[in-house]
């Protein structure tokens, strides 16, 4: 859970795919966010933080944040969920309450174990996680370019709360960057 | 040691406009035995997040209610909510740990509070305002005042006994529980 957002000064890319994840959040009316410590969601993170009108939950497990989130529909807010790759294998489960009773979940999945991971330990959960997520009933949409964020997360978000769906947007190691292991 | 649908039941009488987030398994049926209601949020599965759904809803509605009733078993899977509960600490939240020290869905095998693992203590430590451990039917009343009035996060563990007892099924449907439990909280 290292900061490496904040070991250097962000890039526009670095920061336009999460300022515009967040402006959806604003429209749409996301009041909680679940989220895991991670690299690639901390600038999103410290976005929700600073946001009077979000409760941020740090989760000790992702799957805490499924239930999170169906409280929140339960209680009349909308509720949102950010998780890294390795996190949707710990949810698998915890998931069927979302099919079950129809609560709408956008989920945002920072992508690692792809395009030049440096660590192996990642690769076997990063490699299924969308199509654990398909199983899991999502509608899946995978984001390499932040040119496009915006838009897709728009209407992912709209189908999610239109229509009582999951919807994860598995934002790739290109978008996100790779990890920088420096010594 | 307490017979757990007596005990439910005293903490659900006059039960106003009282939130309920019951625990797959015994949990549920003892929460419908003590009398079917549009705020009970049964669950059937999802085992470990029970506590986790009590919180998103103090969160979202922090002008009512919420109680989280469910086993050790449950409780345990889902231990770590505990300390996501104890860091956001809604004074609206309280849980009841029906603990039988087993897991009685499937077979009455021994469960870690069996060992002496001691959920209130737990509880202490993530820094809820108040937890306990209960055993007396006269102690009912006072819990359900903890309930209604007490400010939270709250646990309590109920020593309940180890006995099986017949199963009172409420709805299965999820959409249906899910529709009906929100209507019923807008309209309160």
């Amino acid at each position: 859970m290292t900061n490496g957002a904040a070991l250097h000064s962000l890039t526009h890319i670095e920061t336009a795919w999460p300022d515009a994840i967040f402006r959806q959040f604003r429209r749409v009316g996301i009041r909680q966010v679940g989220y895991v410590p991670d690299a690639g969601h901390s600038r999103l993170i410290a976005l929700c933080q600073a946001d009077p009108d979000i409760a941020d939950v740090v989760l000790t497990t992702e799957e805490e944040g499924v239930g999170l989130v169906a409280g929140a529909a339960l209680g009349g807010q909308r509720a949102a969920l950010l998780m890294q790759s390795s996190g949707v294998g710990n949810c698998i489960n915890m998931f069927s309450l979302l099919r079950n009773c129809g609560f709408a979940c956008p989920l945002f999945v920072t992508m690692r174990g792809e395009f030049g991971e440096f660590n192996p330990w990642q690769v076997p959960m990063g490699s299924i996680t969308a199509d654990v997520l398909r199983l899991c009933g999502f509608l899946t949409y995978r984001i390499d370019n932040a040119d496009d964020v915006d838009e897709i997360v728009g209407a992912g978000c709209d189908m999610a709360f239109d229509g009582n769906l999951q919807v994860a947007f598995l934002l790739s190691q290109r978008l996100i960057g790779r990890k920088q292991w420096t010594r | 040691m307490l017979d757990r649908r007596d005990f439910v039941r005293r903490l659900l009488i006059d039960r106003g406009d009282l939130v309920v987030v019951s625990g797959l398994g015994a949990s549920t049926f003892d929460v419908a035995a003590a009398g079917d209601h549009p705020l009970n949020f049964y669950q059937w599965g999802a085992m470990g997040g029970t506590a986790m759904i009590g919180l998103g809803l103090a969160l979202a509605r922090p002008d009512r209610r919420v109680a989280v009733l469910t086993g050790d078993g449950d409780m345990l899977m889902g231990i770590g909510s505990l300390a996501t509960i104890g860091v956001k600490q809604p004074k609206n939240l309280a849980i009841v740990v029906l603990d039988n020290a087993h897991y009685g869905e499937t077979g009455m095998q021994e469960s870690h509070t069996k060992s002496g693992i001691d959920l209130p203590a737990m509880a202490l430590a993530c820094r809820f305002n108040h937890a306990r451990n209960v055993s007396r039917i006269e102690e009912a009343a006072a819990v359900r005042a903890l309930l209604h009035d007490g400010e939270g996060p709250i646990l309590v563990s109920a020593r309940i006994k180890e006995e099986d007892v017949p199963r009172v099924l409420p709805l299965r449907d999820g959409h249906a529980i899910k529709g009906r439990f929100i209507a019923a909280l807008n309209s309160a």
